[in-house]
């Protein structure tokens, strides 16, 4: 059974929906910008791809899981409009995001000067209760588009906008549900989560200017640059698009993972998990190496991801001529929770169009790399993408993307 | 769809660890083990001294904090007990789980000092561990399982309090049922002396004060330390499999249809049970619609022996059903479970 995409939401740096986000990738315009949301003083990395609300400017920034249900909001919003779905949507919500709770700010504004005095302050506040609950979002998006079921707040890291593709197709080929809303939405461009990655050396300092920071396969690449964002997709089985004449975006025709068992931050030296990520996904489409046209890389812009990812991908289609690969990562930050649906969005797009996503800033290219990285956007014929997440913790999920 | 087999248990709780512990619980009138929350005017049931070196290296035991430990420690139970050690490299897990501990001693150096954003970031960059975000991701349970144990297969983790962990086995078995999961390890945990859980679950104004009392006479949850890990195989390829998990059903909305969709997971899963185990948390309104649902009161409240766990505690119901099974006394165990805030779920097991 093919499960076919019916509609597609997407919020990103580059714009509050997909048309906007995909213009701009397009003409390979960066995202990337400085931080104003919060004061990055002695902060080793100040820029981010942002994606700012009026609120922001106040001083007090929006709290993530507020970020997170407006976007979440506007890209399901979006996706459902353009599959045509209206009312109570018939089938799950499965929905990558991070973990959330309440912030500094919150935190302070309790008024207390120990744990004891702020768990009884706290007590009994209903908001914070639903802001930071960790099904909190996920609900408030069921509840919002009245989907059917337990919402799925699906996390594995980086990889969990993917998983939750995943999932939705899992439980449409079970025959569980004819449709589903597969997507994510990522915030964690707060102080506290911003410090943490910064800590664990995975952000690039070199913030100027910004839009040259998110240099995939550069020999100057030094760490990922956080992105906010949401991507949506309607999925539903082709018979049931075909039956009530919904327009087909195109397909997610194969989903594969593998848990890496080496290290909780690296890949295993050899590349082999995501060598078979890579090679279940293509199995479970039915397609062979030779049948992919184009990779939306994982492509993080840290010197260990970008390596060990084409390193595998040289592994899996081979040195002669394997499919060009690029990072849109370079444009839109890494969308972490998001990552996986918006690239899955961005692959359809690209097929949509015959076009080739760039990945920017390429001008001194890492000779290791050996591929086609797509310094400029481009026409291109094919008919299947392979979008790759790779999660802390080694959780690694290809998506295999088929046009309509 | 191919039947699905409980082959393995883990469970840790503020008793110990493993079967020999818990499945004598069953009987009755062992008291809680019961101890005073360190920053906070509520009981807690503690978390247990366990001999975690059992599967956790020195070199990984530094990457974890509790709650990551007493989970892996579970799930190493699971697998050795099934015997399914060889098969790990093929192994699905798919875990549920909320936020790992913080740097207690560094919130509250800050929260003593009050610094402007400025002073709080700084305090943050000076303060916090690199190691520490990694034990604090959710989905880094199921990270250091893999790491620990060699779990290799697909690896999913959902969060969402209570009804994550009913979701998470849900999907388990239902990957296993359906063939495309050959053997699946699932399951969640929590520890209960944390600050930054009591402040959580004390925003929803239902954390239980005073003397402690059983369920359903307490009005509030006591919060408990728990792991229940469970290996689920498709019937037949273990030869020692301890019950069927015959069906397992979850459901969510808004808390006034709470009762009518318990009933109605109810009537899918099917009513008639020798034992009911109940997961309720003791929040008040979701307590009382889910005894509301039920056909008789329950038998047991896995509140009352481990303390409420979140996403462990339907999982925990799920164990200690198995453990009535394989000891025989019951042939046939009904499991619910209302999440505190949203969130329902129900399954049945029965013996080989």
């Amino acid at each position: 059974m093919r499960v076919a995409v019916t509609g597609l939401g997407m919020v990103t740096a580059l714009g509050g929906n997909a048309a906007e986000s995909w213009a701009a990738i397009r003409a390979g315009r960066s995202g990337v910008r400085a931080i104003t949301r919060f004061d990055t003083t002695g902060m080793k990395a100040r820029v981010a791809a942002c994606v700012d609300f009026p609120e922001d400017a106040s001083g007090t920034p929006l709290v993530a899981p507020e970020r997170l249900r407006r976007m979440g909001e506007a890209a399901i919003a979006e996706a459902l409009a353009q599959s045509g779905l209206s009312g109570p949507f018939p089938g799950p919500l499965c929905f990558g995001l991070p973990p959330v709770e309440i912030e500094w700010p919150q935190r302070l504004a309790l008024g207390a000067p120990d744990h004891a005095g702020m768990i009884a302050a706290g007590a009994g506040n209903a908001t914070h209760y639903q802001d930071f609950l960790l099904g909190g979002v996920a609900t408030w998006l069921a509840e919002r588009f009245e989907t059917q079921g337990v919402p799925q707040a699906v996390t594995t890291a980086c990889a969990s906008g993917a998983s939750a593709i995943q999932l939705a197709i899992e439980a449409i080929r079970r025959g569980e549900a004819d449709c589903a809303i597969a997507g994510g939405a990522e915030a964690s461009l707060q102080p506290e989560a911003f410090i943490r990655f910064g800590l664990l050396q995975a952000l690039s300092g070199r913030n100027d200017p910004p839009e040259a920071v998110s240099r995939p396969f550069t020999q100057s690449r030094d760490g990922f640059v956080m992105g906010d964002g949401a991507g949506a997709l309607v999925l539903e089985s082709e018979a049931h698009a075909r039956a009530r004449g919904a327009t087909i975006l195109g397909y997610i025709l194969g989903v594969g993972e593998a848990a890496d068992t080496f290290h909780r931050t690296r890949s295993s030296p050899d590349g082999h998990a995501i060598v078979a990520a890579m090679e279940r996904a293509l199995a479970d489409a039915g397609l062979s190496a030779r049948d992919v046209g184009y990779i939306n890389a994982h492509g993080t812009s840290t010197p260990e991801n970008d390596k060990m990812e084409t390193l595998a991908a040289k592994l899996v289609f081979g040195t002669e001529a394997p499919p060009p690969i690029s990072s849109t990562k370079s444009m839109i930050g890494h969308t972490l929770s998001a990552a996986g649906a918006i690239e899955a969005g961005v692959c359809l797009l690209a097929l949509r169009d015959q076009f080739l996503p760039p990945t920017i800033n390429q001008d001194d290219p890492d000779p290791e790399i050996g591929m086609d990285t797509v310094p400029v956007g481009r026409q291109h014929g094919f008919r299947a993408a392979l979008s790759n997440s790779f999660g802390f913790g080694g959780q690694n999920v290809c998506v295999v993307v088929g046009a309509a | 769809m191919t039947p699905v087999m409980v082959t393995g248990v883990g469970v840790v709780s503020s008793h110990g660890e493993g079967r020999g512990v818990h499945a004598p619980l069953l009987a009755g009138g062992v008291p809680p083990v019961l101890a005073r929350a360190k920053d906070a005017p509520y009981d807690i049931h503690p978390t247990p001294e366990l001999p975690l070196d059992r599967f956790i290296p020195r070199r990984e035991m530094r990457q974890m904090e509790p709650w990551q430990r007493i989970g892996v420690h579970a799930a190493g139970i699971a697998i050795e007990e099934a015997g399914i050690k060889p098969q790990v490299g093929r192994m699905d897990v798919t875990v549920a789980a909320g936020g790992g501990e913080r740097d207690a001693a560094l919130d509250a150096a800050i929260l003593a000092a009050r610094p402007d954003a400025a002073g709080v970031h700084k305090m943050l960059l000076e303060g916090l561990r690199p190691t520490l975000f990694l034990a604090q991701l959710p989905n880094l349970l199921a990270g250091s399982i893999s790491i620990t144990h060699g779990v290799a297969g697909s690896s999913r983790t959902l969060m969402g309090e209570e009804v994550a962990g009913a979701e998470a086995v849900r999907v388990a078995a239902r990957r296993v049922a359906a063939g495309t999961s050959p053997v699946a390890l699932t399951g969640a945990a929590m520890t209960s002396d944390r600050p930054e859980l009591l402040l959580l679950y004390g925003f929803g104004g239902a954390l239980h004060q005073g003397p402690w009392a059983p369920l359903p006479a307490r009005q509030g949850m006591v919060l408990g330390s728990v792991a229940a890990f469970l290996t689920l195989e498709p019937e037949g390829a273990n030869a020692a499999p301890l019950a069927r998990l015959v069906a397992i059903e979850t459901s969510q909305g808004r808390p006034e249809g709470r009762v009518a969709r318990l009933r109605a997971l109810l009537d899918r899963v099917g009513h008639e049970a020798e034992l009911v185990i109940s997961t309720a948390s003791g929040a008040p309104a979701a307590t009382a619609d889910e005894l509301a649902a039920l056909p008789r009161a329950p038998d047991l409240f896995t509140a009352d022996l481990f303390g409420h766990s979140a996403e462990a505690a339907f999982p925990a119901g799920l164990a200690l059903a198995t453990y009535a099974i394989a000891e025989g006394r019951a042939r046939r165990v009904l499991v619910t479970g209302c999440g505190q805030w949203r969130g329902e779920a129900a399954a049945i097991l029965e013996a080989v």
